[in-house]
C-alpha cells in the first residue's frame, strides 16, 4: 500500500503595481520552476494553487513536501508578473492549511 | 535567533524616499543590519541621515565603501585615504592584479566580482588561499542572480558554484548580500538561502553566510574603529591624567 503523499502550504505575498490575480501567480510561479528546474523539476513539484486574495495581494500554495526548497527558490527568482516588475515572498511554510492560517495571519 | 544582514543594499542615495522604502522593506522582510554603498567622498551628513533613517525603522546600519581599482596601487591609495571612515570595505576586482592585492590586503572586508562579465571573476584557488590568510570574505551578490535569464544565469550559477566550493575548501567564508536597487529586488533571508542552494551551499551554509559571517566583519570593524582599539586582543580599558 502506498503511503498518502506529504504536502506543504506556502503562504506567498505578492508585491505588484498591477491587481494580482491567481492564474497570473500560477503561470509565474510554474514559469520560474521550469526555468530553474526544467520540467521533470516542475512534475516532481504538484503544485497547485489553494487560494488568492486579490484585495491583500495574498496567495496560498501547496507543493509536495520534497519540493519546497525548490519552489521557495523558484518564487524567490520571480521578477516579473504579466511583464510587470514584481516580488514574492513566502511568508510562511506548513504542513497544515488551519496552522498556515494562524500562523501567516491570514484569513480563511 | 539569528540576526539577518545585508551588507550591499544600493538604493539611489540621493532619492531620500527611496532610500527610506528600502530600508523599511528590510525590516520586515527580516534583517536587523543593513549596509548601504557610499562614494568615498561621502559627507559626514550624508551618513547621519542614513543612520537616522535606519535608527527610526529600528534597523542598524553600518557605511560601506565600494572600490574599483584599475591598479594595485590605485587600491592601496583608496585603502590608504578612506579604511578608516567606513565600517565595511569592498573591492570589486576587475582584473588578475586587482585581486591578488585585495586578497592578500587585511584592510579588505569583502571581494566582489562582476557578475555579467564571468571572464573577469578571477577566484580561484590561489586567490582563496590569500584572502583565507587575511580574513577577506567573498561576497556574491543575488540581485544579478534574479535579473539574468537564460544563457548569461547559466554561466554565472555554474560559476558561483565552482567559487562556493573553493571557497570552502580554503575556509574563506561567504557573505549572501541583496545588491537591490529597488524593492522589487529585496528578498527573505530565507527566500536567499533557497536560491543558494541552486549553487550546492547547504542551507546551513547559507544562513550563515546571511547572518554570523557578515556580524562577524561588521563587529571586527566596529572594534578596530573604536578609539580603544589599540591593536588584535589589546584596548584600552581605563583612562587616567597623568600629571
Amino acid at each position: 500500500m502506498s503511503r498518502r503523499m506529504r504536502r506543504r502550504y506556502l503562504a506567498l505575498k505578492v508585491v505588484s503595481e498591477q491587481p494580482i490575480k491567481g492564474r497570473d501567480i500560477m503561470d509565474a510561479v510554474l514559469k520560474a520552476v521550469l526555468q530553474l528546474f526544467g520540467e521533470y523539476g516542475a512534475s516532481q513539484a504538484s503544485l497547485s494553487l489553494i487560494k488568492c486574495n486579490s484585495q491583500k495581494n495574498y496567495a496560498i500554495v501547496r507543493c509536495s513536501h520534497t519540493a519546497v526548497d525548490m519552489i521557495r527558490a523558484s518564487v524567490a527568482s520571480i521578477t516579473e508578473m504579466n511583464e510587470k516588475p514584481a516580488a514574492i515572498h513566502v511568508l510562511r511554510v506548513s504542513g497544515t492549511l488551519r496552522t498556515l492560517r494562524k500562523k501567516a495571519l491570514l484569513q480563511g | 535567533m539569528r540576526r539577518f544582514v545585508d551588507l550591499r543594499l544600493r538604493p539611489s542615495i540621493n532619492d531620500p524616499d527611496q532610500v527610506e522604502r528600502m530600508i523599511r522593506k528590510s525590516s520586515e522582510l527580516g534583517y536587523r543590519l543593513v549596509g548601504i554603498p557610499l562614494p568615498p567622498n561621502a559627507t559626514r551628513d550624508k551618513v547621519d541621515q542614513l543612520q537616522r533613517i535606519c535608527s527610526d525603522t529600528k534597523i542598524d546600519f553600518v557605511a560601506r565603501v565600494d572600490f574599483a581599482p584599475k591598479t594595485p596601487g590605485e587600491l592601496l591609495q583608496d585603502l590608504r585615504r578612506f579604511r578608516r571612515r567606513f565600517g565595511v570595505v569592498s573591492v570589486t576586482c576587475i582584473s588578475k592584479r586587482v585581486t591578488r592585492q585585495a586578497a592578500k590586503d587585511r584592510r579588505v572586508d569583502l571581494l566582489l566580482f562582476p557578475a555579467t562579465d564571468i571572464r573577469k571573476r578571477f577566484f580561484d584557488h590561489a586567490e582563496a588561499e590569500l584572502a583565507s590568510k587575511a580574513f577577506s570574505c567573498l561576497e556574491i551578490e543575488m540581485a544579478p542572480l534574479l535579473s539574468l535569464s537564460g544563457s548569461s544565469r547559466i554561466h554565472l550559477l555554474s560559476r558561483l558554484r565552482r567559487e562556493v566550493a573553493i571557497a570552502k575548501k580554503s575556509n574563506v567564508p561567504v557573505v549572501i548580500s541583496s545588491g537591490a536597487t529597488n524593492q522589487y529586488l529585496m528578498r527573505n533571508p530565507h527566500d536567499y538561502a533557497a536560491l543558494v542552494t541552486l549553487f550546492n551551499m547547504p542551507l546551513p551554509y547559507a544562513l550563515r553566510a546571511l547572518s554570523e559571517d557578515p556580524l562577524a566583519i561588521v563587529e571586527r570593524n566596529r572594534e578596530k574603529l573604536s578609539p580603544d582599539y589599540v591593536a588584535p586582543g589589546i584596548r584600552v580599558v581605563r583612562r587616567k591624567n597623568c600629571v
